[in-house]
Parts: C-alpha cells; structure tokens; sequence
C-alpha cells in the first residue's frame, strides 16, 4: 500500500460525514484534524469513542461540526473545551449525549454485523430519554421481569486514528489501545496518519501482531510525525500540557481561537510542526 | 517549611476519609478499584489503602501503564459489566439529596445555561459497581441541589432495574455523608474542621439526617501522614506533579 499525503486523506472525508475520533488517551489523529480545518470542511458528525478532546474543540472552534456525539467533551487537566462549550451556549452544535460504554457496544453491535446489542444501566438516566434510538426492553431470556438497554449498531462513515508505524503492507501498528480495532471493523473507512513506514509485515512478528490493525480494515494513511501532537502516542512522547493549556487560554474567545489558528493550523508553527 | 513541620493539609484529611470509607468492614469488600482522572485526593486515598498493607489492586485509567487494560476503556466496562470493579468513585457538577448526579449541565437539555463535560461512563458505572463513592470538594448550594437538572446516573432504581449497588457516601470539603439506598436519603456521618451542622445545612441544597452531636471528621493518623507524604507522594508525583507540589512541596521536574 502506497502512503497518501495529509492532504489527499482530508480531501477524502465528505462534507457531513460521520467522522469517529479516539480520546486524547488512545490515538487520535490530531494532524487529520488539523488538515481538515485547512480544507474547509463542513457538516461533520463528530463521534467521541468513547469522549472527545482536543481535535473535536478544534474541528467545532473552526464551523467544520454540525453534530457531536460523544460521553464527555474535555480537555483533560486544561479544563472544559471552550469552543464546544460556546457553541453549545450559542445552539450551533447539536449534541447526542451519551454514555462510555453505550457507545461501545454500539460499535461492537457493528463489528459484528448485528443490528443491536444490550447494555446494563442506563435506565433512568435522563440520557436514555433523549435517545429515540436507545430502547428498552425485557430480558428475552429471562422469565422474570428484567427490562433492559439495547443500543443500534453504529457504523462511522469515517475513523480517523493516528498509529505508530505502518508496515509496506499498510498493516497499523497501534500497541496496547486494541479499542481502535473494533472502531476499525466498525467503521466504514479507516484513514490512518502515522509516525513512520518500516519494511516487512507487522503480522510476520508474533510481539507485534496482536497490537496491529491488519490492512483489510485500513483505507489509506499517510505519514505525519509527530501526528498526534499534543496529545500522547503511546511511549513515542508525552502529552503536551503547556501547548494545551495555552490554546485553552486562547480559545476563550472567538478571536483568540482565530489567531491560535492562524498561528498553529495555518501558519509557522504548523509547517515547523510537520517539519520536525 | 518542611511538610512534616506543616499542619495536617485538607487534602490529606479528605484522603483519609476516603481510605476510611474504602476500608470500611460493613461495605462489600474492595479488591479491584479504578480511579478516573477527576481528582488526584481519591487516587491519594487508593494509594494509602495499598500503601497501609491492604491487598487491593489499583487500575488507573489515565495512567498509559498504570492498569491491566489492553482494549481501552472498553475493557474497564467489560469488567464492571461482570461485577470484577469493586469499587469507583464519581463526582458531578451537581449532586442532589437522593444521590442523583448531573455531569450534562443546567438550563434547558443539553446544558444550555452551563454545559458540564458530558456523563463520561456515570450511567453505567454507578449500577454496575458494587459501591461507589461520591467526591466533590466544592460544597456550596450551586453542586449540592434539591433536585439535579439533569440526572446522568440515578442515585437509586425500581426494584426490577438490575443494579448491583449505589453510593456508599459522598465526600465533601466540609463534611462525609452516608447514603441510604432503602431511604434514598443523605444522614451526615461526620464534619470537617471549622465546620459545623449549622453551617453545612446552610451550604447544602438538599435536607439530610443529622445525628444530635455531630462527630468531627477525624484527623489522619502519623502513620497514615508519613504514608501519605512519602510512598504515596512518590506514586503520584508523575502523574499529579502539581497536586504533589501544593500539597507536599514536592518539587516540579524540570
């Protein structure tokens, strides 16, 4: 498989797609966003799997989000995300609130290719009763009264990850976050940005196989260092606390969220970024 | 000022308190906790408990290797589901009198007047859990309500809803309360320093039970102070530096 660029994988994600992004804990492609925001696009649904972080405050910050769908929307020790809390206040997000593991199970119902699967809890939660396509049930194999949660099958039109490495095969190496396997198999198009390519086949290594997500799921990647920047890759490098907290400062206003933009998706420090 | 010169910090009483609860004999036993990110005084508590010589295993969810997990927090949920978390703890941008908590927001749904961070994994854990432990430091009548505007998890469920437990207590920065699930009420079991039941019925939304002579919430111990400054300060400086630095003048890595 041939890398694409970063900018050939955002040109590849429609306009009001379903676009699922992993937590600041386990893998998301922050430069994809970036790219995104660079492209303009427009009426994404944003799914959190199963919460949302950084990306999501800067695809809503930049008009590029109609919809977000997601168990928490935070920027960890730097506090609320502040253009996703703005734009709840001014109405121009709709959210779909939901809980962690409501949203796995969905996305296992859809790895399995069955249209539901059920969920203790819930019930009474004010969540489930603004949620048409959450029901609740009896037990079918209970004899007893039991009621209980089932949640639909959610496929993502678009996953978008940010790996370690991949292999001349396209195979991704993502460690122990194997969660981004199932959104793998449950999305309908896995795009992958990744640190670096290395010869030879990921799965020919029994240490390395079990934390690969094999190519059969993987659309495209393209190679971005430093892709999931600020946030954590693994033990490749830490979370940039002092670079997220200073977009939180910015981001309290709408111009302040323009210029951190202009600065660090647009200009300089991007291409210095990309560049390292 | 050396921290063994200092008084006993709030933190660490609030610690204590909670190592009390965890410890408690009457409550089912706590062999696996997990422990979010939302606040380091109850992975301090976690950490005294280990510290103290109690076999108890520790998942911390925010920690890359700091918990068996190789599938995300899918497997957290899995596990939960099957009974094998013992014991969690949750906090809420409002909690009411029958243990009801909101992490969605106030004003009309989905949080239009605050919008809080979302429930996270609340609707499930606080079922699923055997026991759980309710924290929040800020005690004041905008957190603890009369009625929560929204509710991500319900303090207690119809006798059909299958749920395996609900919150042991709720931790404040004034004062322990005790929950009574059978009542679906609030009694306060103890007060912090310089507190008192006039003045914790004055910062409190809900209307609890209270005991003719409230106990004071008891200091920690010497042993459970050195315990707390120097092993459990070393497990959480990586993680917690600043919470390590304010409360133990743990100086910052460079």
């Amino acid at each position: 498989m041939t890398p694409s660029s970063l900018e050939a994988l955002a040109a590849s994600v429609p306009d009001g797609a379903l676009l699922a992004l992993p937590p600041d804990n386990s893998l998301p492609s922050v430069a994809l966003a970036k790219a995104l925001m660079r492209r303009g696009a427009r009426g994404l649904r944003l799914l959190g799997v199963p919460v949302s972080g950084f990306a999501t405050d800067l695809l809503i910050g930049a008009g590029c989000v109609v919809e977000v769908e997601t168990s928490a929307v935070s920027l960890g020790e730097a506090g609320f995300a502040p253009r996703f809390s703005a734009a709840v206040r001014a109405g121009t997000i709709t959210v779909r609130d939901a809980t962690c593991p409501a949203i796995h199970t969905m996305l296992q119902a859809a790895e399995k290719g069955v249209p539901f699967m059920p969920l203790r809890g819930v019930i009474g939660s004010d969540i489930l009763a603004h949620r048409p396509d959450w029901r609740v049930v009896q037990n079918p194999v209970s004899d007893t009264p039991d009621p209980i949660l089932v949640v639909p099958a959610l496929h993502p039109d678009v996953a978008a990850i940010h790996a370690v490495m991949a292999d001349e095969e396209g195979n991704l190496w993502v460690g122990r976050r194997r969660e981004c396997a199932t959104l793998a198999h449950a999305s309908r198009r896995l795009l992958a940005t990744v640190e670096r390519v290395v010869p030879g086949n990921l799965l020919e290594d029994e240490r390395l196989a079990a934390g690969t997500i094999a190519a059969t799921y993987v659309e495209d990647f393209a190679v971005a260092e430093r892709g999931a920047h600020p946030v954590a890759l693994l033990d490749e490098y830490g979370f940039d606390a002092a670079y997220v907290a200073d977009y939180a400062r910015a981001a309290r206003t709408e111009e302040g969220f323009r210029a951190w933009v202009d600065e660090h998706v647009l200009g300089r420090a991007a291409t210095r970024v990309a560049a390292e | 000022m050396s921290p063994d010169e200092r008084g006993v910090q709030p933190e660490e009483r609030l610690a204590a308190a909670l190592a009390r609860l965890i410890l408690d004999p009457a409550a089912p036993p706590a062999r696996h906790i997990a422990v979010g990110a939302a606040s380091p005084i109850p992975a301090a508590a976690c950490w005294l408990v280990a510290k103290s010589g109690h076999p108890v295993r520790l998942s911390l969810l925010h920690k890359r290797s700091g918990n068996p997990f190789t599938e995300g927090s899918r497997e957290l949920f899995d596990l939960t589901g099957q009974g094998r978390i013992d014991l969690f703890f949750l906090g809420g941008g409002q909690i009411d009198g029958e243990a009801n908590i909101n992490l969605i927001g106030t004003g009309e749904w989905p949080g239009a007047g605050v919008r809080f961070p979302g429930s996270f994994g609340s609707a499930f854990m606080y079922f699923m859990t055997p026991r759980t432990i309710l924290f929040r430091e800020e005690h004041s009548p905008r957190v603890l309500v009369p009625r929560v505007a929204h509710v991500s998890a319900p303090g207690v469920s119809p006798p059909e809803v299958f749920r395996r437990g609900t919150a042991q207590a709720l931790v404040t920065g004034r004062c322990v309360f005790r929950f009574d699930p059978a009542r679906a009420r609030f009694s306060l079991e103890s007060a912090h320093p310089g507190e008192s039941l006039a003045s914790i019925r004055a910062e409190t939304g809900f209307d609890f039970d209270a005991p003719a002579a409230v106990p004071a919430t008891p200091d920690p111990t010497e042993a459970e102070l050195a315990l707390l400054r120097g092993p459990v300060c070393d497990e959480m400086a990586e993680t917690y530096p600043e919470f390590c630095a304010r409360v133990w003048g743990r100086a910052l890595a460079a």
